[in-house]
């Protein structure tokens, strides 16, 4: 091996990298976030003090995250929307997991590729095919019935089924992994011990998956509170956050406010990460 | 009906998977109270037959009885015949209390039977203080008990143990060899014991099934199988013994005399069926069966060439001792030059063997079995 | 026979919400969007089937050269991620402790949850010619007039890079987590030398990482959306771009489907080369990371 000198120089070569590497990755972070203070009408140096205005102030020019309607309705859209692409994505990775962890049946690992391809689809074409899709059939039946289907349109729908169609290959890897490492014995041991099938489902099997049942929804609520990709194509008049931010960046250009959603959003997630793996943290190990 | 007297029975049970046998014709009766081992290599379909009487698997053909009755149109979940799973299958999502409180909560007893039958079943298994416990902060052995407790709050008709000391280390596994044996008799249920362990099977049980490819090939006495098997499998699987393979060159008086590949020529005697010249036969001869004879050594035995007619004496050198206090072990090549275990007693003194002497092994013909 | 027909009943219950979900929301969408760049509007609801969308599109070089330059740019996205994230990887799974390397871990979780908007909208506010950067260089005396840092080629793959690297890190330090000490500490004591212990150990056993690494991150770069728009301006060429300005702007689906459609036979191409080349398959890579 090398000579212990040159080792540690390596080291702290390697150390400092490692320094510069996480400072690229807070900077924009720490940027976005730290003029939410600035008591400025712009997001640019030079600081002009600490503010919590663009928080909590109620009138222009400075109207503060939680006064701002169209931001608190984008809010409550993204938790709408996440909140139901969690549930369904839960649902249907549950499913999927038992489906190819428990069940055999012909073509499998094709079946399997299916289940993984969504997340390799890039997310405009997602949108767009469900758009595409969406519109045609809505025509067809406003064609041939004169009915309108509202539903079928951009909106919450749309953006729901957009966003789970692929979601819900995330979840269904994270619960498979989980559910692989089970051991069926403990299922037959339940079984032996004379419970019913329902009640081994509902007191082991479950328990057994809920540290990665809380952890898929978790990472399912932050992939859709911060998809913008699909979302764009799918959109209606119910626009959620991160789209609302786009148009007030794109119309309006950047004020502090936008800086303060980041902060809270910052702040959510990072919350939310941490929460997640706590949750799929053996207490065994 | 006078079959009640057995817990357990097999009628010529078979279960085949696609076209392997995995258990083909087994039958055997398990009087009540007994510990019952079955013994075979892995793959030999053991577990098959066990998930069978459990009622995870459903036989192909043959009837499964338990006090006399047929549960093959039993489901699982309401078998009473109880399973020690072979890494436990504890459930760690519960502490000890409602790991055994589990199956009693599912034949809806009451929560105060629950209580007591608990801390019953905790204080026959010496563990009266580990309730509240989580699983992982128990010990390889109490996680053991734990096991078998979770099964015997149901007073079960039958307890299937698959293996359980198999994760566990040498000492432990000892120890626990004889606390099973203790908690049978205390709890007097028929234990079934699976095994690929023959001294496991030995130490504790009253009867041994000695299982190879589906089939048993016999049952009996630990004393039996050891000491009269029936077929070379068995007596080649349960204990130690030197094997040898060779050709029949005379029978007389129910003695064989055969000579291996090597050039060897032994005596022994028939086991298994009748054989006459030029058959192949296999032998077999206990380590503990064979003796010294050499005058360096010892005085007491018969020197050289004053043996009976039939005894077996074979010269040849120290190869190796492989020593283990009370167990020790020599390794002796032969003239032949094939090499013969032998068990000897070392007290530590000057007599004792030493690798590189020459040395005459001897035994008694009834002590070679052939096959 | 209760079994069974009890087992074909759970097969089927469990199968059923796979199968709407993927053929109602993937197959059906992808074949009605192929259906669709097929057509052609030859009059106000008059449409012609043919492959004039697709002809369109190789005939007119904006198009096409957009799209080479799209690719381009995510491979050298996807290299030089791999060359910075391989060595974060692997100090947060071998070198570092065990408490840091949780913490560690986490600190690349966290931005990784943060939307991308977000991301880009901090690299502005940073790089822009009123941007922090471009300010503090001033004061210090570094230069005389603002910078604009922003608008460039450069900019927009750093700002990929730090979109994606760490759906790189994360699927390495997991295959590199898996891997044996032992393993590496045995390669040294043959006798090999630093460079042959990562070139013919430690690489070949990431394999599977980093491929699943590269095939996300050159995916999600392709497809990418805000990063090239916010940090490229309006004319960072970036093929999704085209694909917005035909559906949203022009509101001609037609080719819009149809462009789609030529990003991901071009994706799923590169990304089937990627794994010929690698030896790999999709299901040993990215179904596992």
């Amino acid at each position: 091996m090398v000579s212990g000198a040159t080792n540690r120089i390596m080291l702290s070569g390697y150390r400092v990298y490692m320094a510069l590497f996480f400072l690229f990755l807070a900077a924009p972070l720490f940027s976005a976030a730290l003029f939410a203070f600035n008591d400025s009408l712009f997001p640019s140096l030079p600081w002009k003090g600490f503010t919590l205005d663009w928080f909590f102030n109620d009138t222009e020019p400075k109207l503060g995250m939680f006064n701002d309607r169209r931001l608190l309705r984008g809010l409550y859209y993204s938790f709408v929307i996440a909140s139901m692409v969690s549930l369904l994505s839960i649902f249907v990775g549950t499913c999927n997991a038992f489906l190819f962890v428990r069940c055999e049946f012909r073509a499998k690992n094709f079946f399997y590729i299916l289940m993984v391809l969504p997340l390799i689809i890039p997310g405009v074409i997602l949108g767009i095919s469900i758009l595409v899709m969406a519109s045609n059939m809505a025509n067809g039946v406003e064609n041939s019935t004169g009915i309108e289907l509202e539903f079928l349109r951009p909106g919450l729908l749309l953006v729901v089924l957009g966003q789970f169609s692929f979601i819900a290959t995330i979840c269904s890897l994270v619960i498979i992994a989980r559910l692989k490492k089970f051991d069926i014995a403990m299922e037959e041991a339940a079984f032996n011990l004379g419970a019913s099938r329902t009640r081994v489902l509902r007191t082991i099997t479950l328990p057994f998956l809920r540290p990665a049942l809380i952890a898929a929804g978790i990472v399912a609520f932050l992939v859709s509170f911060e998809n913008f990709n699909t979302t764009l194509f799918l959109v209606g008049s119910e626009a959620p956050l991160t789209i609302t931010m786009y148009d007030r960046m794109v119309k309006v250009g950047s004020t502090p406010v936008l800086n303060a959603v980041s902060f809270v959003l910052i702040l959510g997630s990072a919350l939310l990460a941490v929460l997640s793996i706590a949750v799929q943290r053996d207490p065994d190990k | 009906m006078n079959t009640s007297e057995f817990d357990l029975q097999c009628e010529n049970l078979t279960k085949h998977f696609a076209s392997v046998r995995a258990v083909d014709g087994v039958s055997f009766d398990i009087p009540a109270g007994t510990f019952f081992s079955i013994l075979g290599p892995s793959g030999c379909g053991k577990t098959t037959l066990m998930r069978m009487i459990a009622g995870f698997e459903s036989p192909n053909s043959g009837d499964i009885k338990i006090k006399g009755k047929s549960v093959l149109d039993t489901p699982p979940n309401k078998r009473n015949v109880k399973m020690v799973f072979q890494h436990l299958a504890l459930f760690p999502m519960m502490n000890v209390y409602e790991n055994i409180a589990y199956g009693l909560r599912c034949n809806g007893a009451s929560k105060s039977v629950i209580k007591t039958k608990v801390a019953d079943v905790l204080e026959r298994v010496a563990l009266p203080d580990v309730a509240k416990r989580e699983i992982h902060q128990l010990s390889g052995g109490q996680k053991q008990r734990i096991a078998i407790a979770r099964c015997m709050a149901l007073d079960p008709d039958v307890l299937l143990l698959d293996e359980p000391l198999g994760a566990l280390d040498l000492k432990l596994r000892e120890a626990m060899k004889i606390e099973l044996k203790l908690l049978q008799h205390q709890f007097n249920t028929t234990f079934v014991y699976i095994t690929h362990d023959q001294s496991e099977a030995l130490v504790m049980s009253d009867h041994v099934a000695v299982m190879n490819e589906g089939k048993f090939e016999q049952i009996g006495t630990p004393q039996e199988l050891y000491h009269e098997p029936v077929s070379a499998f068995v007596a080649g699987f349960v204990g130690d013994a030197n094997r040898w393979s060779g050709t029949v060159s005379a029978v007389h008086d129910g003695r064989v005399q055969f000579t291996t590949a090597q050039g060897l020529t032994l005596n022994g005697i028939n086991k298994g069926d009748a054989h006459a010249a030029s058959d192949t036969v296999s032998a077999f001869v206990r380590p503990e069966f064979i003796k010294l004879s050499d005058a360096n050594l010892t005085n007491t035995n018969t020197t050289a060439g004053n043996n009976n007619e039939g005894h077996n004496s074979i010269s040849g050198r120290i190869d190796s001792l492989l020593f283990n206090g009370a167990n020790s072990r020599l390794l002796v090549r032969v003239d032949s030059n094939e090499l013969i275990e032998a068990d000897v007693t070392l007290t530590g003194g000057l007599n004792d063997p030493k690798a590189g002497e020459n040395v005459t092994l001897v035994w008694p013909h009834e002590q070679t079995m052939c096959f | 026979m209760m079994v069974s027909d009890g087992k074909k009943l759970g097969l089927f219950l469990l199968f059923t919400p796979f199968a709407l979900w993927i053929g109602l929301l993937i197959i059906l969408p992808h074949v009605g969007m192929f259906i669709l760049s097929l057509k052609e509007k030859v009059a106000p609801r008059v449409y012609e089937y043919g492959l004039d969308n697709y002809i369109n599109f190789i005939q007119e070089p904006i198009y096409w050269n957009t799209l080479l330059r799209t690719g381009v740019m995510s491979l050298l996205v996807t290299v030089l991620t791999l060359l910075i994230g391989f060595p974060v990887a692997y100090y947060i799974a071998k070198i570092a402790g065990k408490r840091s390397k949780g913490a560690l871990f986490l600190l690349c979780l966290i931005p990784l949850w943060v939307s991308d908007l977000i991301r880009a909208f901090g690299w502005i506010l940073l790089l822009r010619e009123t941007g922090v950067v471009s300010k503090s260089l001033q004061s210090v005396g570094l230069i005389d007039t603002p910078i604009e840092f922003l608008y460039n080629d450069a900019t927009v793959v750093m700002g990929l890079i730090y979109t994606v690297v760490l759906f790189m890190i994360v699927p390495l330090v997991s295959t590199l987590d898996g891997m044996d000490n032992e393993m590496i500490e045995a390669g040294y004591n043959l006798g090999g030398s630093r460079l042959t212990v990562l070139r013919r150990i430690i690489v070949p056993y990431a394999m599977p990482g980093i491929v699943a690494g590269c095939i996300v991150v050159f995916m999600l770069t392709a497809g990418s959306y805000l990063t090239p728009i916010l940090l490229g301006g309006k004319n960072s060429s970036w093929f999704t771009e085209q694909i917005y300005d035909q559906f949203i702007t022009r509101y001609n689906w037609e080719s819009g489907a149809a462009f789609g459609f030529v990003l991901l036979t071009f994706t799923s191409f590169v990304v089937w080369a990627g794994l010929r080349l690698s030896g790999q398959t999709l299901s040993s890579t990215v179904a596992k990371s």
